[in-house]
């Protein structure tokens, strides 16, 4: 699905992330790139630098919001001043769409500053998809959640990740923003199969896709984003991509970043997996 | 149940407590709501999130505040860093906030950074305006021509929100700027030939100031982050346009000091630097 409703019907390519240490790069050198994933809350501010340079960014490039901090899974109420400064910043960056985590993080207006694994319940996905719904219409712009990696599961659930995200995404009539790497993170850690997740989600929602490198440990592995993409993520993008259409891409690499053309090149990899489903489609 | 498990502090090893608040057996009381898997308890399940959080949360206070670092130390800054974060939970969707109440709670628990609290909680503060020096709301300068068209008597000015004015009992931006500049030759020595000598060099201590009255406004001009020192006059004319003074009654907070010749100086500078605004809401200068 190269462009559908959940992407804004845009038909973008690969991108990556917009991080500090590649802005005098990207600003001096403007390399080409199809577009940056920015980080939402690093520019929910209210002036000085990061929109100055988000604005030198724009007139260069195509940009998508991505968020770290709705907390789709918490029980609070979208909180109204943040949906504001949410949608003041869509405005400003004409984001297609936006996505955030499928996932709680805060309680009675505590942050934990994490992406915290929710219980699969039905009544979790009822109002999980409700509160997705609610912050599309404040915002006015499609939203695309995203699987997170976890390392914990509850007795509570009552069904598999990939039934809830089926569910929650149904239910709201959003987008998915695929992230593969945290769909082998949770198998390693979950023993499940990441083909059978992949193969039972609807796959014409999926507006956009994450890959990333993680690092495994004795007994479980953790999504990092500080290494290239391994290969067993690279096989399930592959066969994502031939479920679910080309979809915009993006490469996540948060930690031990290194120089812009290296991670640029990892992200471009992701051709080789696209021209491959291309022709098996053929 | 799971929030307060990820966020209560971890023990002297950095592991989940082994006990919960009502003294149960912590694997027993993760069991109840976390699965185990063929590798891991619910219990080391649950710590793995306990450990990402105040990992994270300790480092973000860590890159916020070097100067608090250098100046209380790494064992005494950890202690200070996680009981802050225990007693006054981030309440912020974005880590950027997470420094705003650590001088209030340097100075209401004076034991994690006795016997230097009010350096500490000064250097707090400063670390804290240059957070906001740098993201802070800008609002539109007043123009030259605007001031001109009211009378002094009646003339009321805001100061950008960016600003925060700071008079200290130490240099605090002497001593903040040197630390920066010892981890800056820290990082670099990695990349020096000769880095024995850079690091012999980088790794002393900078020196604690001496108490020193200082009077600053923490501020940004083409969104580069300044610290501007000011005299003791210049200091009480813009406390007082920030408290909602008239330009008229600011100016006779000066003091006899504030001359007309020095008055004229000060306000064309702070007038090129763009710290006027619409007067809005009263700001209160901070002093200690």
């Amino acid at each position: 699905m190269p462009a559908n409703r959940f992407n804004g019907h845009c038909d973008y390519g690969i991108g990556i992330g917009l991080r500090v240490p590649h802005y005098s790069h990207i600003l001096s050198k403007k390399p080409v790139v199809d577009w940056f994933e920015i980080i939402s809350e690093n520019f929910m501010v209210e002036g000085g630098r990061p929109l100055e340079l988000l604005d030198r960014i724009l007139e260069q490039y195509r940009v998508v919001q991505h968020g770290v901090s709705m907390y789709f899974g918490s029980a609070d109420k979208p909180d109204r001043t943040h949906l504001r400064r949410l949608r003041d910043l869509a405005r400003r960056t004409k984001t297609p769409w936006l996505s955030d985590h499928l996932c709680w993080g805060s309680v009675d207006g505590t942050y934990t500053h994490d992406l915290l694994p929710m219980p699969y319940t039905f009544a979790a996905a009822r109002r999980t998809a409700e509160k997705i719904r609610q912050v599309r219409d404040f915002v006015e712009v499609p939203i695309c959640v995203e699987n997170v990696s976890s390392y914990a599961e509850f007795h509570a659930s009552e069904m598999t990740e990939w039934e809830f995200l089926s569910e929650v995404v149904e239910l709201a009539d959003c987008g998915i923003l695929l992230d593969v790497n945290n769909i082998y993170v949770s198998s390693k850690n979950h023993s499940f199969d990441p083909y059978e997740y992949l193969d039972n989600i609807p796959h014409g929602r999926v507006g956009q896709m994450h890959v990333a490198g993680h690092t495994k440990f004795e007994k479980y592995i953790l999504d990092t984003h500080d290494h290239p993409v391994l290969d067993p993520v690279w096989k399930l993008y592959a066969h994502a991509t031939r479920l679910c259409g080309v979809s915009a891409t993006l490469l996540e690499w948060d930690d031990r970043i290194p120089s812009f053309d290296e991670v640029h090149n990892e992200a471009l990899k992701a051709n080789e997996f696209i021209d491959g489903a291309k022709k098996a489609a053929v | 149940m799971m929030a307060a498990a990820v966020v209560r502090p971890l023990d002297a090893n950095d592991n989940l407590q082994s006990r919960w608040i009502d003294g149960r057996p912590m694997g027993d009381v993760a069991a109840e709501f976390i699965k185990p898997n063929d590798r891991l308890t619910s219990f080391e399940r649950l710590e793995l999130y306990n450990r990402m959080y105040w990992y994270r949360l300790l480092d973000a206070i860590r890159d916020d505040c070097p100067g608090l670092l250098a100046a209380l130390g790494e064992a005494a800054f950890g202690r200070l860093a996680q009981a802050y974060l225990a007693k006054r939970p981030s309440r912020s969707f974005t880590l950027r906030n997470l420094c705003s109440r650590l001088e209030a709670f340097i100075r209401e628990h004076p034991r994690f950074t006795a016997p230097r609290t009010a350096l500490a909680a000064e250097i707090a503060r400063f670390e804290w305006a240059q957070t906001v020096a740098f993201d802070g709301e800008s609002r539109p300068v007043v123009s030259a021509a605007s001031l001109a068209r009211t009378p002094p008597a009646r003339l009321r000015l805001g100061l950008q929100p960016y600003v925060t004015l700071l008079a200290l009992r130490y240099p605090v931006d002497a001593y903040v700027t040197s630390v920066k500049r010892r981890d800056a030759m820290r990082s670099e020595a990695s990349n020096t030939p000769d880095s024995n000598i850079v690091h012999r060099h980088a790794a002393r201590r900078s020196r604690l100031p001496r108490p020193l009255r200082t009077f600053l406004a923490v501020h940004r001009l083409d969104n580069r982050l300044y610290y501007k020192r000011l005299e003791p006059e210049a200091f009480r004319i813009l406390g007082a346009l920030a408290l909602g003074a008239t330009l008229a009654r600011a100016v006779a907070a000066g003091g006899r000091a504030a001359t007309p010749a020095k008055v004229k100086g000060w306000f064309t500078t702070w007038m090129a630097l763009g710290w006027f605004c619409a007067a809005g809401n009263k700001r209160r200068a901070r002093a200690s």
